[in-house]
């Protein structure tokens, strides 16, 4: 198995990519923390994994909190002793255009889709090097890359965790942490759920050189992939997964 | 097994990261042809593939002849019945600057690197469409994304690497086909040993520069290959992955 003896945080783990990637990682031997503000869900997914021979513990985290994101690595280590691999997963998605943007809705995506990704690197980091290394995950987006006719916060705060990956990726080379960044073209997930329909599902898909929209299942492979020691020559490096959008 | 009923194509894959390639690909359940023009190392992998269980045929291959691309893609049918993964990973190293670059050096450098894999995936598309999609893996190099001292015509090389890759990604999307870029970073192989392993000096300062403090190996490239080669990858085209341990992160 690919993550056998690791342990993994996974942001936003409750649904969605971040629950795909939960039970991917358990297959694959990791013991996993989800951490979302969403407890309904989260207990779901983590009953599904416990009942399915996986060993997933939840826990109540606002990204937006440093102090929520120690108390959860606190739980992480006390319940499986160490910490390898974080996938800072959560993050909202707003289609608002720069004129529409109001301040409020600015600080908002900020706080969650960057802030929420410094802290948990933040909280994750002194564990990391305790256990002799790690690999973190940041959930960027192509919108990361490009510009887009919708949304201009979110494609502002996924540049940033582009380069703030980059950043903790020369930081922390020397004590072994490895930092990726994976940037999803257009994925079918609870957070796009409202925004793929209509002319807007057609267009994302004639955008898409292979015509399809992607699943959390093609972004999970490749989390994985960065997650293991396969890939331990592999950081500040952005794996973009998007059915070939960014490539014309 | 994360290659089962596959069958690829590795080009250069007598020694170094091509036969590293190859093995893994195997253990993964791929049936595997190896292309090269050496074929004493050749044959030898391809038997240590075949004792150790798995399905390896060797072909002699001139990456710049497009009727040795032809004649091995027609073997490879001939053996295996099909053609789902293509690796062009054949390439030569040169260190020259410009202007220590003769024309024949630049020639000969994007003869190999740079029409070889052009040629290969030419003759694979027809054999891939037929098996309703497939996956070609360019082996580019950091020296495709970023300049540097020396190597001029190589970065030239991995740089049109780079983009060839892309258009074929484009072209052939529509019919499953993908194509992605591997961007290695200083990997240890017999390509590279004569250049930057012989003076122990530079290989220091090499080491000093690369933040994960090493060389890569070819099981690093290898890895990233069998990913991008496997169906998990199945909505990854047109994409450059590049793994050299964060030295063009900075």
């Amino acid at each position: 198995m690919r993550l056998e003896n690791k342990v993994a945080f996974i942001s936003g783990g409750a649904r969605g990519m971040g629950a795909v990637e939960a039970k991917l990682f358990t297959q694959e031997g990791a013991r996993v923390v989800i951490g979302d503000i969403l407890d309904e869900e989260g207990r779901k997914t983590e009953a599904e994994i416990n009942e399915s021979g996986g060993e997933c513990l939840f826990v109540h985290l606002d990204v937006t909190s440093e102090a929520e994101w120690q108390q959860a690595i606190e739980a992480a280590i006390a319940r499986f002793g160490k910490l390898d691999i974080l996938i800072n997963n959560a993050g909202i998605f707003r289609s608002e255009r720069v004129e529409e943007i109001s301040g409020e809705l600015w600080d908002q995506v900020m706080e969650i889709n960057v802030k929420g990704v410094f802290l948990g690197t933040k909280a994750a980091i002194p564990e990391m090097r305790k256990a002799g290394g790690g690999s973190i995950i940041n959930i960027s987006s192509v919108a990361g890359l490009i510009g887009d006719v919708i949304s201009a916060a979110y494609t502002s705060s996924k540049g940033a965790v582009r380069l703030f990956t980059k950043s903790t990726a020369i930081q922390y080379a020397p004590d072994g942490i490895r930092a990726n960044s994976i940037h999803p073209g257009t994925i079918d997930t609870p957070m796009t759920a409202e925004m793929l329909l209509g002319w807007y599902r057609d267009d994302r898909i004639n955008r898409t050189p292979l015509r399809r929209i992607g699943t959390s299942e093609d972004v999970a492979y490749g989390a994985l992939y960065l997650a293991s020691d396969e890939a331990s020559f592999v950081t500040g490096a952005e794996l973009v997964i998007d059915g070939g959008r960014t490539a014309e | 097994m994360r290659l089962e009923n596959k069958v690829a194509f590795i080009s250069g894959g007598a020694r170094g990261m091509g036969a590293v390639e190859a093995k893994l690909f195997s253990s993964e359940g791929a049936k595997v042809v190896i292309g090269d023009i050496l074929d004493e190392e050749a044959r030898r992998t391809e038997a240590e593939i075949v004792e150790s269980g798995g399905e390896c045929l060797f072909v002699h291959l001139d990456v710049t002849s497009e009727s040795s691309w032809q004649e091995a893609i027609a073997a490879t049918v001939g053996r295996f019945g099909k053609l789902d993964v293509l690796v062009n990973n054949a390439g030569i190293f040169r260190t020259e600057g410009v202007l220590e670059t003769s024309e024949a050096l630049w020639d000969e450098m994007l003869e190999i690197n740079g029409k070889g894999v052009f040629l290969g995936t030419k003759c694979a598309i027809p054999e891939m469409r037929k098996a309703g999609g497939g996956s070609i893996i360019n082996i580019s190099s950091v020296a495709g994304l970023v300049g540097g001292p020396g190597s001029a015509a190589y970065r030239t090389s991995k740089g049109a690497v780079r983009l060839f890759t892309k258009a074929t990604a484009i072209q052939y999307a529509g019919e499953g086909i993908r194509a992605n870029s591997v961007h290695p970073g200083i990997i240890e192989t017999p390509m590279t040993a004569p250049n930057l392993l012989a003076d122990e000096a530079a290989r220091q300062r090499a080491i000093a520069r690369a933040p994960l403090g090493r060389y890569g190996q070819p099981e690093d490239v290898a890895y990233g290959v069998l990913y991008l080669a496997s169906d998990e990858s199945s909505f990854v085209t047109g994409s450059e992955l590049v793994i050299d341990g964060g030295v063009t992160a900075q």
